[in-house]
């Protein structure tokens, strides 16, 4: 397996939009505080249509309060939460002067722009054709954060959306660093969004059970690892980083994070949304990402896990990692930061590879919430109760990401 | 009931406003939709939806090429509304 890392790509901004803050600081103090992003749905389509599921993890800061309202008007709030977090990263990295066309994004989502969808159709139906709104397309196509993001920021090197379900934002992050080390773009803005607190994502995933139906204790509904655990938390909003070639920022003097140092990814081919039972799939993914990094398995110290919160999904994570790190498992400070943003689907892997470089850059992994009983079939060793330190020197983490239709996704994060 | 050309103007340059971002004051009689406001043709179509809503006139697909500025529309909508 040769890594490829003769053209190193690193993090030089981040940025966003999610149920604990409008920015990546505020969503980072929040995780080390150890509060939850889930609170009860006041929209009048959850009595309405009396949903099972009555909370999600909602946005913190609401578009209209950052955005111009002709933006709100004429984006899908998927492609909104994007353009918050790909601005927010951009001026993070302190707006480097990059010619177009060596600027690329790359942007996820699982679902698309689902809100636009529905509420057109009610249009459609309500008032006829004429009604619906001219923009309906543009703002529905799930490339739409990408084509958002692009036009904002002038990106012509390639605009790109990477949809794997749960996976699609860490998967951008690895189509990014194929864009730079095959000399495609000097700079790329990657991330993942989602926006898809809607009755109808909402009454789908909760047919095939897969919600937590905590409803009279939403901060406590989401709870990876805990013998409790019943189902995962939708969230919703985006996350951003700017990627660059090391040469790159070194030339501008740019503050970098830490290295990207790898993507590995594989496919199941095992069940359209059950993952694989003994993790190989997913292990795999973790292996070559490791092996990409010019790492090796003993190197890596901390992983940001998947870690939804449903019963059969946690423990395959823990057979892969198993099975991947064998007796090193042990050594590795594992933390679920689902349990306080809930699951951002297509935006996950990408807020949680948001979280893991801040936690390489801050040597400080956030503790996992609500873990009152661990299961005892998955013995990790989980950061819980305070953010716990990371060692100096040089140090490694791994970020996975599981998408419905078999997607495993591990980015490997060196800190530099 | 017809409205004058004035509170036609004004109504106007409140969708124009809501849709683009553009400040009413710059909805002027004499302003071309495409040249002056830079309004595209899928703008000019929200505009026009949301028009025949507000004024209660209809307004064909084949009148909106010929609305070329913002007098064209004000004066279609006031003998549209008569």
């Amino acid at each position: 397996m040769t890594s490829n890392r003769d053209r190193r790509v690193v993090v030089t901004g981040l940025g966003a939009t999610t149920p604990l803050g409008g920015t990546a600081a505020e969503t980072w103090e929040a995780l080390l505080a150890g509060r939850s992003g889930a609170r009860p749905m006041d929209f009048d389509w959850v009595s309405k249509y009396e949903l099972p599921v009555t909370f999600a993890a909602t946005i913190a800061t609401k578009p209209e309060e950052v955005l111009a309202k002709v933006e709100t008007r004429r984006l899908d709030p998927s492609s909104q939460y994007a353009l918050i977090a790909a601005r927010e990263a951009w001026a993070d990295a302190g707006k480097p002067e990059v010619d177009p066309e060596r600027l690329g994004a790359a942007i996820g989502s699982g679902i698309g722009g689902v809100w636009t969808l529905l509420d057109q159709w009610d249009n459609l139906r309500e008032k006829g054709p004429r009604r619906v709104y001219p923009l309906a397309v543009p703002m529905l196509m799930p490339n739409g954060p990408a084509a958002a993001v692009s036009l904002d920021l002038g990106a012509r090197a390639g605009a790109h959306t990477t949809v794997s379900a749960c996976a699609s934002g860490a998967e951008s992050m690895g189509y990014a660093i194929d864009m730079i080390r095959t000399g495609r773009a000097d700079v790329v803005v990657a991330g993942g969004t989602e926006a898809a607190v809607h009755a109808l994502p909402i009454a789908g995933f909760a047919a095939m059970q897969a919600l937590s139906t905590r409803n009279d204790e939403p901060e406590k509904a989401s709870r990876p690892y805990d013998t409790g655990r019943d189902g995962f938390v939708l969230g919703e909003g985006a996350a951003v980083i700017v990627l660059e070639s090391e040469e790159h920022a070194r030339a501008r003097g740019a503050r970098i994070y830490a290295e990207l140092a790898s993507v590995g990814m594989s496919a199941d081919a095992h069940h359209i949304t059950a993952p694989e039972p003994n993790g190989s799939g997913a292990a795999r993914a973790m292996t070559y990402a490791v092996e990409r990094a010019d790492l090796s398995l003993s190197d890596i110290i901390h992983i940001n896990a998947h870690a939804t919160s449903t019963p059969v999904g946690d423990v395959a994570e823990y057979n892969a990692i198993k099975r991947a790190f064998g007796d090193h498992t042990e050594n590795l400070s594992v933390t679920a930061t689902k349990s306080m943003t809930g699951h951002l689907l297509g935006a996950a892997g990408a807020l949680e590879a948001v979280i893991t470089i801040q936690s390489i850059y801050n040597r400080l992994v956030p503790a996992t919430i609500n873990l009152d009983e661990q299961d005892p079939e998955i013995p990790l060793n989980v950061v819980t109760g305070e953010a716990q330190k990371l060692p100096d020197g040089d140090i490694a983490a791994l970020n996975n990401s599981f998408g419905f239709g078999g997607h495993n996704v591990a980015l490997a994060i060196r800190s530099i | 009931m017809a409205q004058s050309e004035q509170e036609i103007l004004e109504g106007l340059a409140e969708i124009v406003n809501e849709e683009t971002g553009l400040d009413t004051a710059s909805v002027e009689m004499d302003k071309s939709f495409t040249e002056d406001l830079d309004i595209d043709s899928l703008s000019m179509m929200t505009i026009v939806v949301n028009a025949e809503e507000k004024f209660g006139v209809r307004i064909p697909d084949s009148e909106v090429k010929n609305l070329k500025t913002v007098r064209d529309a004000v004066t279609y909508i006031n003998g549209a509304q008569s």
